[in-house]
């Protein structure tokens, strides 16, 4: 049970194994390396593009993975990472060279079993900020109002606070989850929840709300009508190496764009 | 009313039985559900292949991968340095002190949540020595979750061991190294094993220690500085973003069935050590 | 013969010093957890106060609040409710093991109860968010998402601990005492709760203990099917996030002081567990002496 020669015999595996570390970007059997993380908002539309970079380019691998708008730049800060994904502007002190690869609409989502079609900008303030508590006030039933946001530092929720909530504060009895796809989860399963997501993962579960009689439709934002707009950003640490370029270059070409268009995103030239 | 002693007793009784029951029940409802609405979509494509569109096809073989790396390894790490602790503080310490500071250390880990593992991994082995996310802060992480486990139950099974066995073997002229490899360790074995199953069971089980430490990448892991995805964490992730209910269902019965394995096994290893030693 | 003699020894020297080498590096790294933990944690109780942080209700760490109390009272909230959910059922099973089943029954029992405890978090939270939260929702009212909700699923998942510590300590109550208590002509119950248990009191009150440190630790679990609110809750029906969650859920996203102010949230965390820890291990060692 305590052999040595088994230990040591072990302890050479482990050491080989962490020794094919990513020394030049370039993986065990040369291909090149590509990495990707931050906006979990980003994330499933980077990992498709992915997908289909490496089916034309099989000698990359793009590694792409979640962690937050602000992980992500500070991952592109340290230089762990190659490309860091963001859907929130950047702040001050985060000096970043920074691509904007397409626009997402943010929507505001309720249940499919609520009757409602349209929300004035203000009311939806007012059900973040509290102050609406109950269906009845704006024309349903007598019900509590469940609303659903992100957490504090989510890119999302930063778009959000900038664009509805204007200066009021997310009351502190809502309830919180840490993804898009767990808002959307909430909402599509209780019928009395209320959030907001990225436009481009709203899906037939849940039922997406006009603003002020605008309906988040791709051609409407483009025209400028529906309003709530937010960039999603690659970030590289100065200018990208050609390398990482090949992929970025993917991703604002014809195919790339089309493809995020085809997610329900608007492009970067439109 | 009801004052009979006996009578009460009766009802008692029954009291308890149900609440048995319902306790199994409780637990039979819940791997029943998983079963019933996992093994529609367990198959072999399932288990050796990789995930498409994020999880909502394909299979979960690169998480089993990145979880057997993650067990195998901390492990491999854990194992010898805990057992090698707790021979230490039982065989070769007499000063007390020392003894005092580990145990304090080792009973005072025991309790700690995973999340300020998770915590700790994160920024200490991701950020700071910036691994990035990766099985190898993974490893790291975990090892230390489960050695005060090993040392603890290690620590148990050697104390349990009869003093007459050592007294024997130093009687016989055997060092105390001697004593320790051919008689104490073997028949504290199934105390030790037991606690590297129960190790083993967590780390299979454990989410968000791993989620922040090795990351969250369905890729195949081809070398410890990378990032990958757990079975728990793959599960807990399609879950929470209602990605795929029936994949779901099926990585969760795969996870049940392994834990499952692991503690049946260690049961039965256990039992096959000691009836060996009967002989 | 004295050569040998002397090989034996040096060897026997180096492999305790290579197992000292063992102790002290495990001594190491469990030290760095706790010595990283306030390294990073205290900072911010310095610059902005014990009280600020304990007492403040305001969690907003981009704004610059970080007032955790009411995650502590939930956290409190949601480990009483798990223990009122599992500990009397705990409880009673211990009992059923050891002073009702026969020993097949026992030896059938005891390990599935036990392998309640194999089964992940993640799962339990998992069925709790498709069947609990709905049933809550639809039967009580509110999100679903709630301190009730946790509590229950936290409640079945200390079910193992309770059921395995009370049942050590109900067990180990001498045979002698019930046959006294038989002999004098008292009951099956009678026995079981004028003796046994308060025998067995300070094992069982081990066991609930311990139970209360899980639940308090436990966090996939609580952020799927608690709702995360940061309001003090009002009633069981509110959602309601606790310590742990409150880690997860930002820990990813956070830099600078707000990352500090997760790790103060570590901190108080960490206390809590080791006073809690430290009251069980008190416990268990007076009822050995006893």
């Amino acid at each position: 049970m305590r052999s040595p020669p088994v230990l040591i015999l072990v302890l050479c595996l482990f050491c080989l194994f962490s020794c094919s570390k990513k020394g030049g970007n370039l993986d065990g059997k040369g291909k090149q390396i590509i990495t990707i993380a931050g906006s979990t908002s980003v994330l499933p539309f980077t990992e498709k593009l992915a997908e289909h970079f490496m089916k034309d380019n099989p000698d990359y691998i793009v590694d792409v993975q979640g962690g937050g708008s602000t992980a992500g730049i500070q991952a592109t800060l340290n230089g762990t990472v190659d490309i860091g994904m963001s859907s929130r502007k950047l702040k001050e002190g985060e000096d970043l060279n920074q691509i904007t690869i397409c626009y997402d609409g943010i929507a505001i989502i309720v249940n499919p079993k609520n009757p409602i079609e349209n929300l004035s900008l203000r009311e939806v303030r007012e059900i973040f900020s509290g102050a609406i508590k109950n269906w009845r006030e704006i024309g349903w039933v007598d019900r509590r109002i469940d609303a659903v946001t992100r957490e504090e530092g989510s890119g999302t929720r930063g778009a959000f606070e900038e664009l509805v909530m204007k200066g009021k504060e997310i009351s502190d009895a809502i309830m919180v989850q840490d993804s898009n796809g767990s808002v959307k989860e909430v909402v599509a399963t209780d019928p009395y929840a209320i959030g907001y997501i990225s436009l481009g993962i709203a899906d037939k579960r849940v039922k997406i709300v006009a603003i002020d009689g605008v309906k988040p439709t791709v051609d409407l934002i483009k025209v400028g009508r529906y309003n709530l707009v937010r960039p999603f950003l690659y970030l590289t640490k100065g200018e990208p190496d050609a390398r990482v370029r090949r992929f970025i270059e993917f991703v604002l070409s014809k195919k790339g764009q089309s493809l995020l268009k085809s997610e329900g995103l608007i492009g970067a030239w439109d | 009313m009801i004052l009979e002693p006996r009578k009460i007793d009766k009802i008692v009784k029954s009291g308890f039985y149900i609440q048995a029951i319902f306790a199994v029940g409780l637990l039979f409802a819940i791997v029943a559900i998983v079963v019933i609405r996992g093994v529609p979509h367990i198959s072999v494509r399932f288990i050796f292949f990789e995930p498409i569109d994020m999880g909502r096809e394909g299979g979960i073989f690169p998480t089993i991968v990145s979880t057997a790396i993650l067990a195998i390894f901390s492990l491999l790490l854990a194992t010898p340095l805990g057992v090698g602790t707790a021979i230490f503080l039982t065989e070769y310490t007499k000063r007390p002190p020392i003894i005092r500071v580990i145990r304090f250390g080792v009973e005072s880990l025991a309790g700690i949540p995973s999340i300020i593992y998770g915590l700790f991994g994160f920024i200490f082995f991701v950020v700071k020595l910036k691994m990035g996310w990766s099985a190898l802060a993974g490893i790291l992480t975990m090892t230390i979750m489960i050695l005060p486990t090993i040392i603890r139950t290690t620590e148990e099974a050697i104390l349990a061991v009869p003093k007459n066995l050592r007294l024997v073997s130093y009687s016989l002229g055997a060092t105390k190294w001697e004593t320790i490899k051919k008689v104490v360790l073997p028949t504290a074995s199934p105390g030790i094993l037991t606690g590297i199953m129960l190790s083993l069971g967590r780390t299979v089980g454990e989410t968000a220690a791993v989620i922040f430490t090795m990351g969250s990448s369905l890729r195949m892991p081809h070398s410890l500085s990378e990032s990958g995805r757990t079975m728990a964490v793959h599960f807990y992730i399609l879950a929470r973003e209602g990605i795929s209910l029936e994949k779901a269902y099926a990585t969760a019965l795969v996870l049940i069935l392994s834990t499952l394995l692991i503690n049946v096994s260690a049961y039965y290893i256990m039992h096959g050590i000691v009836k060996r030693r009967m002989r | 013969m004295p050569g040998t003699e002397r090989v034996k020894v040096t060897k026997e020297r180096w492999i305790k010093g290579l197992f000292s080498v063992f102790a002290f590096s495990s001594l190491f790294f469990l030290l760095l957890i706790f010595a990283f933990i306030l390294f990073e944690g205290i900072p911010l109780f310095q610059k902005m106060g014990i009280g600020h942080i304990i007492t403040g209700t305001k969690w907003a760490p981009t704004k610059g609040h970080f007032g955790i109390m009411p995650m502590i009272i939930s956290s409190f909230l949601i480990t009483i409710g798990a223990l009122i959910v599992g500990g009397p059922l705990g409880l009673s099973c211990a009992i059923f093991l050891s002073e009702y089943a026969g020993k097949r029954t026992r030896l059938v029992l005891k390990p599935s109860l036990e392998l309640l405890a194999g089964i992940p978090s993640v799962v339990y939270g998992f069925l709790g968010v498709v069947y609990i939260v709905p049933a809550i929702r639809e039967i009580l009212g509110g999100p679903g998402f709630s301190l009730l909700a946790g509590s229950i699923i936290l409640g079945v998942m200390i079910l193992p601990t309770i059921v395995s510590i009370s049942f050590d300590a109900v067990r180990s109550v001498p045979d002698a005492y019930r046959e006294g208590s038989y002999a004098m002509g008292a009951t099956k119950w009678q026995t079981i709760y004028r003796i046994v248990i308060p025998s067995a009191k300070s094992g069982i009150l081990a066991g609930f203990i311990l139970g209360m440190g899980r639940a308090i630790g436990e966090t996939m679990a609580v952020i799927m099917v608690a709702g995360n609110a940061l309001k003090i809750p009002s009633s069981i029906l509110d959602p309601v996030r606790t310590l742990t969650s409150n880690i997860a859920l930002e820990l990813a996203y956070a830099t600078g002081d707000h990352r500090l102010g997760l790790f103060s949230t570590g901190v108080v965390l960490l206390i809590i567990i080791m006073i809690l820890n430290y009251i069980a291990n008190f416990g268990i060692r007076r009822r050995l002496i006893r």
